[in-house]
């Protein structure tokens, strides 16, 4: 379970102030709201990729307010992929199980699973810039899931998508929660997207959450 | 219909050029092409002034050799020294907001601003002070060897930086950001992730510092002096011969420079790749 108690986070001259959210264990919860309301920064909040001014962060009963993102347990998959140039997609989906010192064999053996299930094993030695738009996003979500989170954060991970694309990685994310179970947060200004695929959907205005 | 680009070798192509466009870029090949022809003009000078003999004897001369042996070591030891600097400021300028920032940039770029003179005449006024004097008591620097490294690096790291920050903030925050939710720390995702993707603009920087490096003289003639032997580098080369007045001794050394620089900015080019040619460039055919 994701718990955000009274936050306050800064991002330049916006802050998101006092903001408390219960996020319940393996649901798909959206978040949406218009560009400038706060998203990103609830979610780089809750990543510990900017500094919690006041409140408290907690993940599965544990606080993690204090920890740095990589000990938190969160794959992050942003809107663009943010997939590293110089790596191919096989470089991505070992890269944190090499930062977290897994040996080879139990690498080599997550990295076929991952590539199987989102259908990436003929693209395992290309480098981003050979990939399309899904297939850069599948990447970003196998990298982002191989280390095992308990929680998944996705920043608008479908808005640069063509339609028929969208609809096919609709279908991969519905696939991983069911397969996984995995606590889900999802920020989009897609409402059909949004009914698909979560459990309640959040409407975030001017720093406040409503439902 | 507006024709569809086509992309070849990742660069889209249009055409047929229509009137309108011909005419425009026409008057840009105009505008720009005088330019070019002033420097394919003077170069072809040097080379019709010059004769494979010239070039030879010069290549001969002790004194040369000395100066090519030192100008390749001290470029070498400058674009080093340039990248260990220029790496971290480039990196912290292109990526932390602090107080004075504004006030450090400007700071960074007075080696491109001001005359090279300016610069000899700072390290040489800088070297006068007591501490420096001191260091200099054991370790020499003013018109010796290091001095000619140290003149060189004032100049040319600035451009490494320069490259450098901009190479740097155009690789998205957002990797790093995920390679530290992936449990790297900050500084294994600098390793990881943000120097490998700065690996062509790095490789710019070195070339740009070592091209630079190579062509400076302003603070070198002041800060080291042009003594033969000693703390003679190409440039100084040059301008001694003019001195005596072996100009073809001075041109045939010239042009081996400006063979070495346009190697170098080849470099430049194989290695910057399609960022330095721009993104969305069109192919005129």
């Amino acid at each position: 379970m994701i718990s955000l108690r009274n936050i306050t986070v800064q991002a330049g001259g916006f802050r998101l102030h006092d903001l408390s959210l219960e996020i319940p264990a393996g649901s798909h919860t959206a978040l949406m709201g218009r560009t400038g309301s706060g998203k990103t920064t609830l979610l780089e909040g809750l990543c510990g990729l900017r500094p919690v001014l006041s409140g408290s962060v907690w993940i599965g009963g544990r606080e993690v307010t204090a920890l740095p993102p990589g000990e938190r347990g969160i794959g992050l998959v942003p809107q663009d992929g943010a997939l590293f140039d110089h790596l191919t997609v096989r470089q991505h989906l070992v890269f944190a199980l090499e930062v977290r010192g897994w040996s080879e064999d139990r690498q080599a053996s997550r990295c076929q699973e991952l590539a199987d299930w989102l259908h990436l094993t003929p693209l395992l030695d290309r480098l981003p810039a050979g990939l399309s738009g899904g297939e850069r996003q599948r990447v970003a979500l196998g990298r982002a899931l191989a280390f095992h989170p308990p929680i998944l954060c996705l920043d608008e991970p479908l808005s640069a998508l063509d339609e028929e694309t969208r609809a096919e990685m609709v279908g991969v994310l519905s696939g991983i929660r069911t397969r996984t179970g995995i606590t889900t947060l999802h920020i989009t200004h897609n409402r059909s997207e949004a009914e698909r695929l979560a459990d309640r959907i959040l409407l975030l205005r001017d720093g406040r959450l409503e439902s | 219909m507006t024709p569809e680009p086509q992309v070849s070798e990742g660069i889209p192509t249009v055409r047929p050029i229509q009137g309108s466009d011909r005419r425009f870029l026409s008057a840009l090949v105009v505008l720009g092409g005088g330019y070019v022809v002033l420097l394919l003009a003077m170069v072809a000078a040097d080379l019709f002034y010059t004769t494979p003999g010239h070039l030879w004897r010069a290549l001969g001369s002790e004194e040369i050799r000395y100066a090519i042996r030192l100008s390749l070591l001290s470029c070498t030891l400058t674009t080093l020294l340039s990248l260990w600097v220029a790496v971290p400021i480039g990196y912290l300028m292109a990526r932390f907001e602090f107080p004075g920032r504004s006030l450090l940039d400007a700071l960074l770029d007075i080696p491109i601003v001001l005359p090279p003179l300016v610069i000899g005449l700072s390290l040489l006024i800088l070297f006068q002070t007591a501490p420096l004097r001191r260091l200099e008591a054991v370790f020499p620097v003013t018109y010796a060897v290091p001095s000619v490294i140290l003149a060189q690096f004032m100049v040319a790291c600035a451009f490494a930086v320069r490259t450098l920050r901009n190479t740097f903030a155009q690789i998205p925050p957002r990797q790093e950001q995920v390679a530290m939710t992936l449990g790297c720390s900050r500084s294994q995702a600098f390793w990881r992730v943000v120097l490998p993707s700065a690996r062509p603009g790095i490789l710019t920087a070195a070339t740009l510092a070592w091209a630079r490096a190579l062509g400076e003289f302003g603070p070198i003639l002041v800060f080291s002096g042009a003594t033969r032997m000693k703390t003679e580098v190409l440039p100084t080369t040059v301008f001694l011969e003019l001195s005596v007045g072996r100009l073809e001794a001075a041109v045939a050394v010239s042009l081996l420079m400006m063979g070495s620089a346009v190697l170098a900015l080849l470099l430049v080019r194989t290695w910057g790749g399609s960022g330095l040619r721009g993104r969305g460039a069109f192919r005129l055919e």
